[in-house]
């Protein structure tokens, strides 16, 4: 594959919770949602906010549910037009 | 023959709806290590394929969106790799492994991120799965906003932006300072680097740098001295507060305590081995990392190792290791000595550096009663500190229990009570169930395979 430095400047419609957003293409899911300010990417088995720590998949603390497969890593799957991210924040909501 | 027999039983059940290939050699891990060893055996015409969990080579040093920010030496590893005939396969997840007997047939189960898997079957296997942060539990630590040192840069490479942000980063070794100057090149506001080892130790090595190239440590010293990045040694973060998210740190140099107002927290304490695949295939460990030979061979027939998986050394050490085990496993006879020459004195700055960062006692003692230590599972330190060892910590609290495996808490309880870690078992990796029945199948085939060799 040749290199494409203009590809930086493309970007991609993603579904975060809901929500709408253009995101710049070829940022992995981790780094699009902590730009758009989502601080609890899970909910820990007791309940406390939690973020990514790790950064390349050895940690599974920045765990999502994409496309509706629960407990992707978010820092190992680069974003996708049209794709679905559902942080804990919607399952909290949903509990609501 | 065996193998073969055995890839048609597997194709014989579609609904497992796993992708089969046979190969000479294969390949875990697409970092430096795992580049040059693929690079190096396909030079002997072998069929080879590379397996990696990220959506890009490179491992995490050479971690790239566009191939135009790599440095010239990393580009020129990525190119040669990429002109030879090694099938890559990027955003998969190795969950088994089984290594049958003398025969060398080999067979790894790997499941893709968004679905699908793949069979590989091979007659060796290299494993350069690396190293990950080594994370020390303190009061606060699993707050939204903590992040790995590594962590925090590879999350910048990834794309997320840190500009404005107020950075503190806290731990120990030489990744430090470059993670600090590319935070404050992307616009961080770094207000404090503190490196938990004493000015005497920092200042020797610094010294014994002088006469060596590790130009990326040392233009990063400079920048920061430019920047007037505070530097502090013999310093170290003791805790983090906040609510939802982190907010402030605790600092401490154990004869002054503050306090500082931020919005990350990077922290790391060096670097650990990736050793779980290798030690699950029975290879011996020495020091936490793989036992190899001079030629990168491990105690089981036809595995070999090669990168930070073998120890901690940088990227210079894991090419050099890298190309020897590609010969190696490529059945090259002969392999050019001035590589274990290159080997050898990398080493010894490797061990050096290991001994210069070494981890102070205190960092131990900062978890509370109430402090979680397996992030997975929340179990907090009360609930295993009167047990014996990693296994009834996991037998009985659940402590290492969890998705990541206790690669992220087993550090940890060596560090807070000198337990070693517990046996590796497969999944390797948490999988979907239609993974682990492929799995299971996969292994079975190996099986039948060895029985009808044998007969």
């Amino acid at each position: 594959m040749p290199p494409r430095p203009s590809s930086s400047a493309a970007a991609v419609t993603i579904s975060a919770d809901g929500r709408s957003v253009r995101v710049p293409a070829g940022v992995t899911v981790a780094a699009a949602l902590l730009d758009l300010g989502v601080s609890t990417f899970r909910r820990s088995v007791s309940g406390e906010p939690r973020a990514p720590l790790c950064g390349m998949g050895t940690c599974y603390e920045c765990r999502v549910t994409i496309d509706g497969v629960a407990h992707r890593r978010a820092c190992l799957v680069t974003v996708a037009d049209g794709m679905h991210v559902t942080t804990a924040a919607t399952a909290e909501e949903r509990q609501r | 023959m065996s193998a073969v027999a055995g890839s048609a039983t597997l194709r014989d059940r579609p609904a497992t709806g796993a992708h089969e290939t046979r190969a000479d050699i294969v390949v875990v891990g697409a970092g430096p290590a795992g580049i040059a060893a693929a690079a190096r055996a396909a030079d002997s015409k072998r069929r080879i394929v590379v397996l990696d969990e990220a959506p890009n080579v490179g491992g995490q040093i050479w971690r790239h969106r566009s191939p135009a920010t790599l440095g010239s030496e990393a580009r020129a590893w990525i190119d040669r790799l990429s002109r030879t005939n090694a099938d890559v396969r990027r955003g998969v997840a190795v969950v088994d492994v089984v290594v049958t007997g003398d025969a060398g047939d080999i067979t790894v189960v790997a499941e893709r991120h968004l679905g699908g898997v793949d069979v590989i079957r091979a007659s060796a296997l290299v494993i350069a799965t690396g190293a990950r942060e080594r994370f020390v539990p303190f009061p606060g630590w699993t707050l939204p906003g903590v992040t790995g040192i590594g962590g925090a840069q590879a999350l910048l490479k990834q794309g997320a932006t840190f500009r404005g942000k107020r950075v503190v980063i806290a731990g120990t070794g030489p990744l430090i300072l470059p993670v600090a100057a590319s935070l404050t090149d992307a616009g961080a506001r770094v207000v404090l680097v503190a490196e938990q080892a004493p000015f005497q130790a920092v200042r020797d090595f610094a010294i014994s740098l002088l006469g060596q190239p590790e130009t990326l440590l040392q233009a990063a010293m400079y920048r920061l001295a430019f920047l007037r990045t505070p530097y502090a040694m013999g310093t170290w973060v003791t805790v983090a507060s906040g609510g939802d998210r982190l907010t402030a740190v605790t600092v401490t140099n154990s004869r002054t305590t503050w306090s500082l107002p931020c919005d990350f927290l990077c922290t790391g304490y060096g670097l650990v081995p990736n050793v779980d695949m290798a030690r699950f295939v029975g290879c011996t460990t020495a020091d936490s990392a793989v036992a190899v030979d001079e030629r990168q061979a491990t105690s089981v027939p036809n595995v070999f190792a090669a990168g930070e998986v073998t120890g901690v050394g940088g990227v210079a050490l894991a090419l050099v290791e890298g190309e020897i085990a590609g010969a190696t496993a490529a059945g090259v006879a002969r392999i050019d000595p001035s590589l274990g020459r290159r080997r050898q004195s990398l080493w010894v700055v490797a061990r050096r550096m290991e001994r210069t960062f070494a981890l102070r006692q205190e960092l131990g003692s900062l978890a509370r009663d109430d402090t979680v230590i397996c992030r997975c599972e929340d179990v907090r330190r009360a609930a295993i500190a009167s047990l014996a060892d990693s296994r009834q910590a996991k037998l009985y609290a659940r402590a290492g229990m969890g998705a990541c495996q206790g690669r992220v808490c087993g550090p940890a309880l060596e560090l807070l009570f000198g337990w070693q870690p517990g046996t590796v078992r497969s999944p390797l990796e948490p999988a979907r169930l239609s993974t682990l029945s492929t799995a299971a199948l996969a292994g079975a085939a190996s099986s039948d395979a060895v029985h009808s060799a044998g007969s």
